[in-house]
Formats: structure tokens, C-alpha cells, sequence
């Protein structure tokens, strides 16, 4: 590879990301003035492998809730839904949708279809909650794909238990009957080609999200887990199951191999290695990031990057002979591990301490979100007591500023920081 | 050992049905769960399972005692530590209740009712060495599959409990118990027909308690003290006041204070309510001949009542909410939910503008179980109900 590719590949993943995304919003934006037909999903089971056999858009109002935080309007929605009737102790980006429907769709990335149906899974309960909103403002067909998860920690079951068998047959069996809503809603049948088609691509990408979790492991960290990495879930959410998205990704793992061989890192000088649990601080979150970078902080992992992506991060490929009974196996084992990720988070960092090398852990509870806050302070303790590494315990929003205080924050942060420091010096070593 | 003919509250035995009921209210109000205890103490083993509803035939077939928690009023001292900010009180309270050893478990089910609650088998499991599970109820109720699904999920609760209590739960142990539970739905609906046709017989704060006694003593045991007092009441002379008859919603899962519900029914007649609906889920017989753990499967999903954590496409809470004030003969609703309780807060948003839309009065409101003031509540809910009664 000669000097002028090597400086193209680097960075390619967040410049081809930032452009999917706004090719992503602009189909949107022409669905919702064409009056086209969307389907609203959730990313943690986005059940994008059946929509996009059907040539569905799909909508994540996760996402779009998300963009307002990050273009610092999310407090004109918030308030809006406020005066709507909605508690300000409910999740932000519930309300952050409820107004954007109120408004019809109006959005500052464009204009959002409204659902012509909407799939959710039972991996956060809000899930639930709100397209039940939706249900009562567009009496729309809801399909609630109901993915049991782990019972018991260290307790999972797979292919072959009875238990396993039994919970794969109930998702099979909804899984079916979600295609026979998705004939009625747009009037074509299912077509199983087109849908191995979906699968190649989205195993295509599970292979290489895998792979990319994998390669961070590399010292310095080819990319920031929090900034980079929430680029590249919007990828892996909005164009899984699609060429788009698999040729993305593979693209991205041939540039995270590149810098893993050439000893690239991000664009800071790494002296921190932080593992990151919980969800951004999207109302300030080139800040939040800068309040870690500016010492050295690198985020190598994050519990986010493996729930977010609906546990694309297994790397569960489908079996194309037999596809519908492998995709329901494939989301029970995906969307049982992104709740795994926020609800036995402890084994998951236990792990990831390890393989990653991590001088700390930041723990980023959230008051809109207590799917994955809930059991953040427990634990936290767990961890301690298992893996002798520093940890961080700090509270926010991932979407209401006004429970956003940053010069607390970065008291705490810096304090941390002079911690690990501290801890190193008295080391004796450094790296 | 403790059988199922060990007492746990003789207390309200051989009394006059006054004072009966005043042990039944100590028993209830009281943060210590002495029926936990006495049962321990008999060598009895404890399943607790968090709300909002367990199948607690299964574990009452096991011989053991099935122990609903409801969180407490008392100050969560050891558990605040395992939660960060943000939360409902029941969490904390609940695991309160282990820590400090006041209810000592054998085993813990929880169930993903709400994003906070399905955090809590995680948070046991770390902290006890006894098995700490979720049961998954199905979310799908509208599946042609969930049945069957359900049916073995509850054989696998079955096999948990067998291998705690170290015994065989048979299909005809699982009969005789929804035998015992069919006989104390009936006998709950019977009390909130009086609560219902002549709610001048019994106080909200008595009859609450006889619900919740439910959710502590063996179920046998607690149809001997239902069966015993609700005649009774029934042969009260009390007179009807002129009082507006309430339907309160948002007792699902955390529970307001005593206090609180002894308040609203001072100024109304509370005729129908949510409170602890898990024990009051399945709403008539769980047919006890065929395969027993189908039967409960079925009852689950087709004999049920509704609730804000459930979600079924027949059954829209606002919906369900106006049969309830309908069926009652309610001319107004109180509205209410725990603090930091997003189903309930959001629900709150369904049902207010559905009443609005029926043109039927309600009064919204949040509690937490550890709150001991109401004077300011109070005095709103009064100018509430005389705004109603001299409109």
C-alpha cells in the first residue's frame, strides 16, 4: 500500500460512516414526504434481517432521539413531551420521539416517516412502553418479539438444552408470525431468497463487528470505543442486513487491521486504557470525551458496544439452509447477550480487564436509562472485589442536560485521573 | 419442618372480627414480616419473588412458603449502597429485606417487569448464595406460541424449586395447590364484591390488609382467615355516607404507604383499586383437571387481569382501566404512581387522556413507601372529592 492510501484508509470508517448515516436520513426524509411505508425498530433486536426482505426503511428512534442530544436540542423535545403530560423521571429519548411525533416528524436531521408498523423486543422494557405511544397515536400494528433471556447468571443454555430448544421455538414462532405481518402491512410476500440475500449481509457484518472488538485490543487502541465507536454502531443498526452495510464493514476491518499493523492509534497519545459502562453523555458528548481524552484516556471497549448493537458483537452467523430457524437461534443468542452486557455486566468487564489490558473502568449510570443503570452499583462492587483496577462512578443523562453538571463531572474525572497516576508512579512502571 | 399446617398468624383467631382485623392491619403495617420468620423457624424454606405476579402454586406444591415482596417502609441503610440515584424505593426496600436478614430467602424470583426490576436477579445473585432467577412471563401474550412457551417455563421453575426444596413436585402436588389457590381467588373476589356493592362494611386500609396478608402466610392459612372474617363483614350494620366511590390505580408494584390508603378511604369509598394485583391476577378457576402447569399457562395469558407492566394487544390498560370504573360503579379515578416508576408515570399519560375523552373526573398523584407526611395530599384530595360531590 503506498503513503497516499495508508493516509486515506485512516479514518475511512468514520468518514464513509458520518456519509451512510446522512444517506440513511435522507432516504428517510424522502419516505416521509413521499408518504412511503417505515418501519420503527429498536437496536437492540432490530429484526432488520425480516424488514429488509421486505425493502422496509427502518426508523430507530433511539437514534434519532440520540441526534437531538448531540445537536443540543434535545431540550426543546423534552420539555414539549414534558407539557404533553410525560414525568421528567421518564427516558429522554421516549420523549425526545413523543415530541418529534407531535410535531410530525419534524427532526434535525430531517423529516422521520411515521411507523407503518413498529417491532420491538422485550430487551428494554421501555421498548414496550413506547410503542404502545405509537400503538394510541397511529393505531399501527405493534409486533412485540418477546427473546427470553439468561435466568440465572453463568446459567445460559444453548443448542441442544431443552430450555434453550424451548425459548428458540417460541421466537421461531414469532418470528413467523411477524412475516405474515409484514405480507399484510406491504402486500408482498415473503421472499426466501431475497432473505438469505438479508442474512450474507448481516453475517457479514457480525463477522467483522467481532472482528473490530477484537483488533481494539491492540495497544495503542485503533479507535475511540465512546466517539468512533458510536459512529460505527449507527452503521451496524441502519444498514444491517444490507450490501451497504456489509461492504462498510469489511472496509472497516481492513482499516482497523492496517493501523493494528502499523501501530496506529487514535488521535490522541494513549496513556489511559478505560473500559466505558453505561450509555454517552450525549447532551455534552465531544466534552465528555475530551474530559478523558485530555489526559490520556482511551476508551478500548464499552458494555455499549456490545448491547447497542443488538449483540452483533458475538458474531453469530446464520445457517442459509435452514434460515428462519437460525435466525431465531441467532437473536435469542445476540439479544440475550446484549442483555447480558447491561444486566451480568460485571462478568462481562471481568473479562474485558483482561483482554484489554484496562487501566480503569468509567461507570456512566444514566437517569434516563435504568435497563442499564439499575445494577451498575452493585456492580461496580462485584468488579472490585474481583479485579484489583480503578473504577469511576459518575451520573448523568444521556439526554436531559439539566441533570448534565460538567464541572462536577470533570472534579471527579481529574481526581480519578491523578489516581491512576498516583497508582502508576507507585508502580514503578508505565504502559 | 414446617407443613402446611403450621400457623403462622394465630393472632386474629377467637377474636371479635374489630380486633381481628386491627391484627391483621399491625401485621401488614409492620416492617418486620414476622410471618417470614415463624415459618423459618419451623424449618419451613422461603421462596421470595419480586412483583408483580409468580406462579406461587408451584412453589406452594413444594411445601414451601411463597413470599411476595413488596418492598417495605423502612430506610434501605445496607442496600442504598448497591443503587445509584434515580430509582423507585420497592428495589432498595426489597433487597433491604435481605441484607438485613429480616427475610431470609431460599430462593429469589424476579421477572422483568420494568427496566429497574429485571436488574434485581443480577444484584441477588451477587449477594446471596442461594439460586437467584428470572422468570421470563411472556411479553408476547398474543403469540400462538406463548402457551406452550409459558408452560415450559414454568416446568423449568418447577425443576428450580424441586432441586431447592429438595423434593418432587407431582402433577397432583401442583392440583391440590391451584385447588387451595382457586379457593382464595374466590374468596378475594368475594371481598372486592363487598368492597365493591357495599363498601361501608369494610375501611380501604382493612381491606388492603387482607389482600397483602395474601402475599405472607401460606395461602391455606390465610383462606381459614378470609373465610372466617368476610361473613362477618358481610353482617355488619354500618350505614352507606355520602361519599364519591374511587377507583385508585398504580398499587401494581410498589405500594403506598398504610397511611396513605387509610387517607383516601377517610374520604372515599375505595371500591376497586390495583393494589397487589399480581395476587389477584387470574381472575377465575385454573381448571385443575388436564396437565396442571398448562392450565396455569393458559390462566396467565387468557383468565387475567391487566396491568401496566403487561403488554397484550386485547387488553389497552386505558381500556381495561374505564371497564374498571364502569364495573365498579366509580364516578371518578385517583391516579397515582411510585416515584421513579416509569410504567407507571408513563401509563399515568394513557389514562388521563382517556378519561378525559369519557369525561370522567381523576386526581393524579405520586407516593413513595417510606413517605409520613400526607396533610398537603390530603387537603388536595378533599377539595378533589368535594369538588366532585357539590358540583
Amino acid at each position: 500500500m503506498n503513503s497516499e492510501a495508508a493516509v486515506d484508509l485512516v479514518g475511512r470508517g468514520n468518514r464513509e460512516g458520518a456519509a451512510l448515516f446522512r444517506d440513511w436520513f435522507d432516504e428517510l426524509n424522502t419516505t416521509a414526504t413521499s408518504g412511503g411505508q417505515a418501519a420503527y425498530v429498536f437496536v437492540m433486536g432490530s429484526i432488520n434481517e425480516i424488514l429488509k426482505s421486505f425493502d422496509l426503511p427502518v426508523v430507530f428512534p433511539e437514534i434519532n432521539s440520540l441526534q437531538t442530544a448531540v445537536r443540543r436540542v434535545a431540550h426543546e423535545y423534552l420539555e414539549e413531551a414534558e407539557d404533553y403530560g410525560y414525568s421528567p423521571d421518564i427516558c429522554g429519548y421516549v420523549k425526545a420521539d413523543v415530541a418529534t411525533q407531535l410535531r410530525g416528524g419534524e427532526h434535525p436531521m430531517g423529516q422521520i416517516p411515521p411507523p407503518t408498523l413498529s417491532v420491538l423486543t422485550n430487551a428494554c422494557n421501555t421498548y414496550i412502553k413506547w410503542a404502545e405511544i405509537w400503538e394510541r397515536m397511529y393505531d399501527c400494528p405493534t409486533f412485540t418479539l418477546d427473546v427470553p433471556g439468561t435466568r440465572q447468571s453463568g446459567r445460559q443454555t444453548w443448542r441442544g438444552d431443552s430450555d434453550f430448544e424451548a425459548d428458540r421455538k417460541y421466537v421461531e414462532v414469532q418470528l413467523r408470525e411477524l412475516i405474515t405481518v409484514c405480507e399484510a402491512v406491504t402486500g408482498r410476500k415473503f421472499d426466501i431468497d431475497k432473505f438469505r440475500e438479508v442474512l450474507t449481509h448481516a453475517n457479514t457484518m457480525s463477522r467483522s463487528w467481532n472482528r473490530i472488538l477484537e483488533l481494539n485490543q491492540s495497544k495503542p487502541a485503533l479507535f475511540s470505543a465512546l466517539t468512533d465507536g458510536t459512529i460505527f454502531l449507527g452503521v451496524a443498526n441502519g444498514f444491517r442486513g444490507t450490501e451497504a452495510g456489509a461492504r462498510y464493514f469489511e472496509r472497516l476491518v481492513e482499516e482497523m487491521e492496517y493501523k493494528a499493523a502499523n501501530g496506529i492509534g487514535t488521535t490522541i497519545e494513549e496513556e489511559y486504557r478505560l473500559l466505558f459502562v453505561g450509555v454517552p453523555c450525549y447532551p455534552i458528548f465531544r466534552r465528555f470525551n475530551e474530559l478523558f481524552t485530555d489526559w490520556g484516556g482511551t476508551f478500548v471497549n464499552s458494555t455499549y458496544l456490545w448491547f447497542a448493537s443488538g449483540g452483533t458483537n458475538r458474531g453469530f452467523e446464520y445457517d442459509l439452509k435452514d434460515p428462519i430457524a437460525s435466525l431465531a437461534e441467532g437473536v435469542l443468542v445476540s439479544v440475550r447477550d446484549a442483555m447480558d452486557a447491561m444486566f451480568h455486566q460485571d462478568v462481562v468487564l471481568a473479562d474485558m480487564v483482561d483482554d484489554f489490558g484496562a487501566d480503569g473502568v468509567i461507570y456512566h449510570p444514566i437517569k434516563s436509562c435504568r435497563t442499564v443503570s439499575t445494577g451498575l452499583a452493585d456492580g461496580r462492587r462485584y468488579l472490585t472485589k474481583e479485579r484489583d483496577i480503578p473504577t469511576l462512578f459518575i451520573e448523568s443523562d444521556m439526554m436531559d442536560r439539566r441533570v448534565v453538571s460538567e464541572a462536577q463531572m470533570k472534579n471527579r474525572i481529574d481526581a480519578f485521573f491523578e489516581g491512576l497516576a498516583s497508582r502508576r508512579q507507585m508502580a514503578g512502571t508505565k504502559g | 419442618m414446617t407443613t402446611m399446617t403450621t400457623r403462622v398468624f394465630p393472632e386474629w383467631r377467637d377474636k371479635s372480627l374489630d380486633d381481628s382485623l386491627l391484627e391483621c392491619r399491625d401485621l401488614v403495617e409492620s416492617a418486620e414480616f414476622e410471618t417470614v420468620a415463624r415459618w423459618r423457624e419451623g424449618g419451613g424454606l422461603v421462596a421470595g419473588h419480586f412483583q408483580v405476579y409468580f406462579p406461587e402454586e408451584i412453589v406452594e406444591a413444594a411445601g414451601m412458603l411463597a413470599f411476595k415482596m413488596r418492598g417495605a417502609p423502612l430506610e434501605p441503610d445496607q442496600a442504598d449502597s448497591h443503587f445509584g440515584s434515580y430509582l423507585c424505593s420497592i428495589l432498595k426496600t426489597s433487597l433491604e429485606l435481605s441484607l438485613s436478614g429480616t427475610a431470609e430467602l431460599d430462593v429469589f424470583f424476579s421477572h422483568p417487569i420494568c427496566d429497574a426490576a429485571r436488574n434485581l436477579a443480577a444484584i441477588w445473585g451477587r449477594n446471596f448464595d442461594y439460586p437467584s432467577q428470572i422468570v421470563y412471563l411472556p411479553q408476547n401474550p398474543n403469540s400462538s406460541g406463548s402457551v406452550e412457551y409459558l408452560r415450559h417455563e414454568y416446568d423449568r421453575v418447577r425443576r428450580v424449586v424441586e432441586e431447592v426444596s429438595g423434593r418432587e413436585i407431582t402433577d397432583d402436588d401442583l392440583r391440590r395447590s391451584i385447588e387451595v389457590f382457586n379457593e382464595n381467588r374466590r374468596l378475594l373476589r368475594e371481598l372486592y364484591d363487598i368492597k365493591s356493592e357495599t363498601p361501608w362494611l369494610i375501611t380501604a386500609e382493612d381491606a388492603y390488609a387482607l389482600v397483602a396478608l395474601a402475599g405472607m402466610m401460606p395461602r391455606r392459612e390465610h383462606n381459614e382467615l378470609l373465610a372466617t372474617l368476610l361473613p362477618q363483614i358481610r353482617e355488619r350494620t354500618a350505614k352507606k355516607e355520602d361519599r364519591i366511590r374511587l377507583v385508585f390505580e398504580g398499587g401494581f408494584c410498589e405500594q403506598p404507604p398504610f397511611d396513605l390508603i387509610r387517607m383516601l378511604g377517610r374520604t372515599s369509598y375505595v371500591v376497586d383499586d390495583d393494589f397487589l394485583i399480581g395476587l389477584r391476577w387470574i381472575t377465575s378457576d385454573v381448571p385443575t383437571e388436564g396437565d396442571p402447569l398448562t392450565n396455569l399457562a393458559e390462566a396467565y395469558i387468557e383468565q387475567s387481569s391487566y396491568s401496566p407492566v403487561q403488554h397484550d394487544l386485547r387488553k389497552p390498560k386505558e381500556k381495561m382501566l374505564l371497564e374498571r370504573i364502569r364495573e365498579s360503579g366509580a364516578e371518578a379515578a385517583v391516579l397515582a404512581a411510585a416515584k421513579m416508576c416509569e410504567p407507571g408515570l408513563e401509563e399515568q399519560v394513557a389514562y388521563t387522556h382517556a378519561l378525559d375523552e369519557a369525561g370522567i373526573s381523576y386526581f393524579v398523584s405520586e407516593f413513595e413507601e417510606n413517605m409520613s407526611s400526607f396533610d398537603q395530599l390530603e387537603m388536595q384530595l378533599e377539595t378533589f372529592v368535594e369538588n366532585l360531590l357539590f358540583a
